[in-house]
């Protein structure tokens, strides 16, 4: 009983140090990464490759998740989704008046309908989730 | 800052992937949307603080504006008008996409993604095709509200060589983008917004209104794309996330209608469905066989004797706004010790899920109502199936006529209760304009009368 307690015990302090090594090439790589992105901004090409990386790995995500979406809630997931896709907004804050250039009606205008969107989607998200209530409640 | 930002971009792409997770049950689904909001808001703050942005003031007036207007028709919309709404809110994500991306054509360094007729060759492909899904997105969704809203007819309009003049459009958008990458002009800049406009009422027009829930699944999927591609563009993480997770919902829900009405995605773009509507008088085509007509009494005395009684709502009851009466009914059924039910059809309504908030609207517990798959067997037990403004996915034809346009959809098995009871304004045809065999079967009787007017009487009745 012992004997397999000490072997436990060697091979989880084995795991705590493979852990730790694995937490620091984890941590090498990251700030590989991000050097590797500062690069891309400059050269802007390769960004393509990353940006498919998230997208491809998102669409996955995104897969899983909106399967386990209960089909009573599917109105409320097109009110959300509504409203984060005009996460765009991002976009359209950076060019209303980007520095060293002038105030820009198209970037003003999409900020504009970006927060139509924001605040009616999550709005009417709200409304409905309220509306939903168990027997009794 | 720059690498603060992206990490406050990450955290703000897991806190709307929490937002959709919670929708996984009512329970948490509030929990969910106010990790939405926050993201939300954590995303544009940043932005606002980057360094590059400027006109602070102006983005926060932009902000007030539309959040105002936003607001403001959240609160007062009707649930009966979601579809349109959310129709007409993708459209403006479509023009929020192409505005975006012509703010990057003329300005790229605010960007960073090159310098002015000097942008980067993948830049401008990521720009082009955000540019081009963004203005389908935005004319498709138009049309679509335009016809859900009843500004339009929700008949198909369909032409000679329609598809061919499809086709032809999206060959040359892709040609011309193609010029565009390499030219930079921005005359063709905004012939492919143009062009991609006109793509976006010609794809939607041929579509009918019994398919307009797949449609508007559709163009939500659409407007995360384009967001997607507005994200590669500006090289930012959380628009691609976003764009891919909006886009991927958008997909599921068209494949979650199309399967519900047994068509194919490819059939339904094609167009024309329910271009015969209102084809006919199911009495011409059955001159033997009389339907049996019955009054609100006599509906109050059956159901006031069942012990089981599921209610199946359709598109009808939302346009009659019976979904109140209905409640009451069901609410004095119960007292009376009738076990009642509600049954949803996955393609009920014009919109995913949009039965449920009806009901929900009417104070309608969500743990009494119940999906397709689940509730199908209880129909043997049931002693009275109420068929209030629903018609073609109660139809047994689908499942035994195999000349029927609607054969092979799954549909709710109302023929196998007792007795089916069956409001409806008159024996004509349904929404996709086929005939139902079961308004002449002996277990049903027809309630003819609007549905709100209807229910209301059967609760007289039932007093």
């Amino acid at each position: 009983m012992s004997e397999t307690k000490k072997t436990l015990n060697d091979s989880t302090s084995d795991l705590a140090v493979r852990i730790q090594e694995l937490s620091q090439e984890v941590a090498a790589l990251a700030a590989e990464a991000s050097q590797n992105v500062a690069s891309d901004i400059v050269h802007g090409q390769p960004f393509l490759i990353t940006g498919l990386t998230v997208f491809i790995l998102a669409c996955f995500v995104g897969y899983h998740v909106v399967w386990r979406v209960t089909p009573a809630l599917h109105s409320p997931l097109m009110g959300i989704t509504n409203a984060i896709s005009s996460v765009i907004i991002v976009g359209a804050i950076m060019a209303v008046w980007p520095k060293d250039e002038s105030f820009s009606l198209l970037g003003f205008l999409a900020v504009i309908f970006a927060s139509i969107n924001i605040f009616g989607g999550f709005i009417i998200t709200r409304r409905m989730l309220s509306m939903f209530k168990k027997k009794g409640s | 800052m720059e690498n603060l930002a992206a990490l406050v971009y990450i955290v703000a792409a897991v806190l709307f992937i929490l937002a959709l997770r919670g929708l996984s049950h009512p329970e948490t689904a509030r929990r969910g949307l106010s990790y939405g909001m926050t993201g939300m808001g954590l995303a544009i703050f940043t932005t606002l603080l980057l360094p590059q942005t400027g006109g602070t003031c102006w983005s926060l007036i932009g902000i007030g504006i539309g959040g105002a207007i936003g607001a403001h028709i959240a609160r007062t919309i009707d649930m009966t008008a979601l579809p349109q709404l959310m129709a007409g809110f993708h459209s403006l994500v479509g023009l929020a996409a192409v505005c975006v991306a012509a703010s990057a054509f003329y300005t790229p360094e605010a960007f960073g993604i090159g310098t002015k007729e000097d942008i980067h060759f993948a830049s401008m492909v990521e720009m082009s095709l955000g540019l081009a899904i963004g203005a389908v997105t935005f004319t498709g969704s138009i049309i679509a509200w335009a016809k859900l809203e009843g500004r339009m007819s929700g008949k198909p309009i369909m032409f000679g060589g329609q598809h061919a003049l499809n086709g032809m459009l999206g060959v040359l958008l892709l040609l011309l983008i193609f010029i565009l990458c390499i030219t930079e002009s921005s005359f063709i800049f905004w012939l492919v917004a143009i062009l991609s406009m006109a793509l976006g009422v010609l794809i939607i027009i041929p579509i009918g209104g019994a398919d307009m829930p797949v449609i508007v699944s559709m163009l939500n999927s659409y407007s995360g794309w384009a967001a997607a591609g507005i994200g590669f563009t500006l090289h930012n993480n959380l628009l691609i996330i976003t764009g891919a997770l909006v886009g991927a919902s958008g997909a599921i829900l068209s494949y979650i209608m199309c399967k519900g009405m047994n068509r194919s995605f490819i059939s339904v773009i094609m167009g024309g469905f329910g271009a015969e509507q209102g084809a006919g008088d199911a009495a011409e085509h059955d001159p033997d066989r009389s339907a049996k007509i019955g009054s609100a009494e006599d509906a109050a005395y059956i159901m006031k004797n069942a012990s089981k009684v599921i209610i199946i709502p359709g598109y009808g009851m939302a346009v009659a706004q019976a979904q109140h009466a209905l409640r009451e009914m069901a609410d004095i059924l119960k007292k009376e010790g009738v076990d009642v039910k509600y049954a949803i059809h996955p393609v009920a309504g014009r919109m995913p899920g949009h039965m449920n908030v009806l009901l929900a609207e009417a104070n309608v517990p969500y743990d009494e109502v119940f999906e397709m798959e689940d509730i199908n067997r209880e129909f043997a037990q049931a002693d009275v199936a109420y068929v209030i403004g629903a018609n073609d996915i109660t139809n047994p034809a689908a499942k035994n006529d195999s000349s029927s346009p609607i054969y092979g959809m799954p549909v709710l098995d109302v023929e196998k209760a007792q007795t089916v009871l069956f409001v409806k304004r008159s024996l004509g045809a349904g929404y996709a304009g086929i005939d139902n065999p079961l308004f002449f079967e002996d277990q049903t009787m027809m309630l003819l009368d609007d549905a709100k007017k209807m229910t209301e009487n059967i609760i007289k009745a039932l007093e």
